[in-house]
């Protein structure tokens, strides 16, 4: 089995704003990752269906229409119910600092504002998320 | 500093014989191709609308807003919906969960625009409206408020974004496939040069384009390409080019070099002209006419020093003013945070009222026409935004978004920019220089999550409360009309009047035409 990292980055909601989610997919993959994009307009449910199917490390998620407490929330949920809790969760967007740090203690690993630089997100992912062979 | 615009163009060290300045054999603003402005006193005569894009949580708390921004001397009213209504969801329905009040105000049914609207007389205060797949559906919406509160629907005044094929490109939300969805637009076209003279059909948005990452070139390309293609699906209908073309109006982004933007609105009204004029033959200048709003640079603010964003926005406004824009919303400093709060709504307009009545800029009609660099840099970005057009065109516009074409330009744009800020090329104060570690905090604007619940509420209300089989009769009616090719905006109109929600009437159209499946570029 390949050593790659496997990302799905997610774009869950009614939020049409993806250059974020297409900038970052686009470094992870460059820095050697296998990314998996889902496209606009995902439910938490679709996002979580792609990730097992692919076999994922990791879920991306990028929201920036303040519906991220509900959205990661969900995601998390669902990880769980399917116990899946192995793929872990980061994301970004527009996330009040408070709401950030809500959605880490409840279990989502990091999460990037904007102006993170893309080294910082790469060496990030490649820090944290484990591939399980 | 590498000395090149925003844009990749290289900059010139200085003026030289190939760079010279045509402006004095250029006609003056009012005259056709129009370079340096629309209207020939522009600012002297009036100046541009302030129009602060602004709305969330519900119809109520929004109409505050919209009365506080008219009580401190806004001109005008710009509609901010949340994603549910963009998307022609109900706040009910399960993919609203979340989402409901967050970007913009909910709306389900007319009853919410009337709330909305509260104590506005809609003869007098003209209303933009951002709203673009179900475009057709809120315009009936405004429409009906108008009847219902006395005011003739003919002295409506204000724009629709109505802009699906820069949805598709650039913003995503989209709902119907292209076919239907130029269809819409073309609907609305033919009634509301009938029944709603004074309204702009549509805002052919070059905005979104650049916030997804374009250059400026990319940004007048690619609307420009858009804007060929509505003039000629309209065109396809029968309809004469000066019937629906002095309607048309534009949306572009001021950026952050200064320069290359002023250029890029003079270039783009240049180019309009001369399409409009020589390729599509139209007589009327009105037609001619690149009329635009323009907002600063949302994806330019940073969350870091936000106070910075003041200064920023200020720039980016006095480029759009020397531009000759016809409105400007300037964005609040906090808009990387969160929706901004009263405070910093109140600042940016303050900003827009001290270029207007203080910085003097406003008296002279295109000050920088004349000046080699503004000249040549026009002639440049006309240039290269012309071969860009042709390029779309050669591959045909709908097709180049079938295969993503447009969206992989954007795309690579947006990736090398972040390269260059992320290896120090481009220099952005408090992002990747001037850092300070300690930053400070703000008070942010919070959408309660019980917005969701009164909406909920209030629709359920209004579902009991109406004469159902009329809504059921009128909605059958539209799912037939869509399969046909009538005019849809008089049973859409019905639709509003008997208290059809935004969900239903969408819905129907959903049923028939099904939804858009994009391509997945990256």
């Amino acid at each position: 089995m390949s050593s790659k990292i496997r990302v799905v980055i997610g774009k869950p909601g009614l939020d049409g704003h993806d250059r974020g989610a297409k900038v970052v997919a686009r470094a992870l993959r460059d820095a050697g990752m296998e990314v998996i994009y889902t496209g606009l307009h995902q439910t938490p449910e679709s996002i979580v269906e792609i990730a097992l199917q692919e076999d994922a490390n990791a879920i991306g998620l990028s929201v920036l229409s303040g519906a991220h407490n509900h959205l990661f929330r969900k995601v998390l949920k669902l990880l769980k119910e399917k116990n899946a809790e192995e793929i872990v969760v980061f994301g970004g967007g527009i996330i009040p600092d408070d709401d950030a740090k809500d959605l880490m203690k409840e279990g989502v690993i990091g999460i990037f504002g904007p102006g993170t630089p893309l080294d910082e997100i790469v060496a990030f992912v490649k820090d944290n998320v484990k591939v399980i062979e | 500093m590498d000395n090149k615009t925003l844009s990749g163009i290289d900059v010139p060290d200085k003026s030289d014989a190939s760079m010279s300045p045509s402006v004095a054999d250029q006609p003056q603003a009012g005259v056709y191709p129009f370079t340096r402005g629309v209207y020939p006193t522009m600012y002297r005569g009036r100046k541009w609308t302030m129009r602060q894009y602004s709305g969330f949580s519900t119809a109520e708390e929004t109409n505050k807003r919209f009365h506080l921004l008219l009580e401190r001397g806004q001109t005008g009213l710009s509609t901010a919906f949340d994603l549910p209504t963009q998307m022609g969801l109900d706040s009910d329905d399960p993919l609203s969960e979340g989402e409901v009040g967050k970007v913009g105000v909910a709306i389900d049914t007319v009853e919410d625009m009337k709330q909305l609207f509260k104590g506005i007389d809609l003869s007098k205060i003209s209303t933009s409206m951002t709203i673009n797949a179900p475009a057709m559906i809120l315009l009936a919406m405004y429409a009906v408020t108008a009847e219902e509160s006395g005011v003739d629907p003919k002295l409506i005044s204000g724009t629709i974004q109505n802009d699906i094929l820069k949805e598709y490109v650039a913003r995503g939300t989209y709902i119907f496939p292209p076919e239907p969805s130029m269809r819409l637009i073309t609907d609305i076209f033919e009634y509301c040069s009938e029944n709603y003279p004074k309204f702009n059909t549509i805002s052919i948005s070059g905005y979104h384009i650049r916030e997804a990452g374009s250059t400026a070139v990319q940004e007048i390309a690619f609307t420009l390409a858009n804007a060929r293609e509505y003039v000629r699906a309209a065109l396809r209908t029968g309809m004469d080019i000066d019937k629906f073309a002095p309607r048309l109006s534009f949306f572009f982004n001021a950026h952050n070099d200064f320069l290359e933007e002023v250029a890029k609105f003079r270039a783009a009204r240049r180019m309009w002209a001369t399409m409009m004029k020589e390729e599509f033959g139209a007589k009327n200048e009105k037609s001619m006419k690149l009329r635009f709003h323009t907002q600063t640079g949302g994806s330019t603010l940073t969350a870091q020093q936000p106070e910075n964003n003041i200064v920023r926005v200020t720039l980016q406004a006095l480029s759009a003013v020397m531009g000759g824009t016809q409105s400007l919303h300037t964005n609040s400093m906090d808009e990387a945070l969160a929706l901004p709060t009263d405070k910093a709504a109140t600042i940016a307009l303050r900003t827009q009222q001290i270029i207007a009545e203080e910085s003097g800029v406003p008296n002279f009609i295109d000050p920088f026409g004349g000046s080699y660099y503004m000249e040549w840099l026009t002639d440049k970005l006309e240039t290269e935004a012309r071969a860009l057009i042709k390029q779309v065109e050669d591959i045909g516009v709908l097709e180049a978004i079938n295969q993503g074409f447009i969206q992989r330009e954007i795309q690579e744009s947006a990736f090398q920019y972040q390269l260059s800020i992320d290896k120090k090329e481009r220099i952005i104060v408090g992002v990747n220089s001037y850092i300070q570690e300690e930053e400070d905090t703000y008070d942010l604007l919070t959408v309660d999550e019980s917005v969701r619940d009164d909406q909920v509420h209030k629709l359920k209300e209004i579902k009991e409360k109406r004469d159902n089989a009329a809504v059921k009769e009128i909605l059958q009616k539209l799912e037939s009309a869509a399969k046909g090719s009538d005019n849809l905006f008089p049973i859409v109109l019905e639709a509003v009047r008997r208290r059809a929600s935004i969900g239903e009437i969408s819905g129907t159209l959903r049923k028939v035409w099904g939804k858009y499946q994009a391509p997945i570029t990256i």
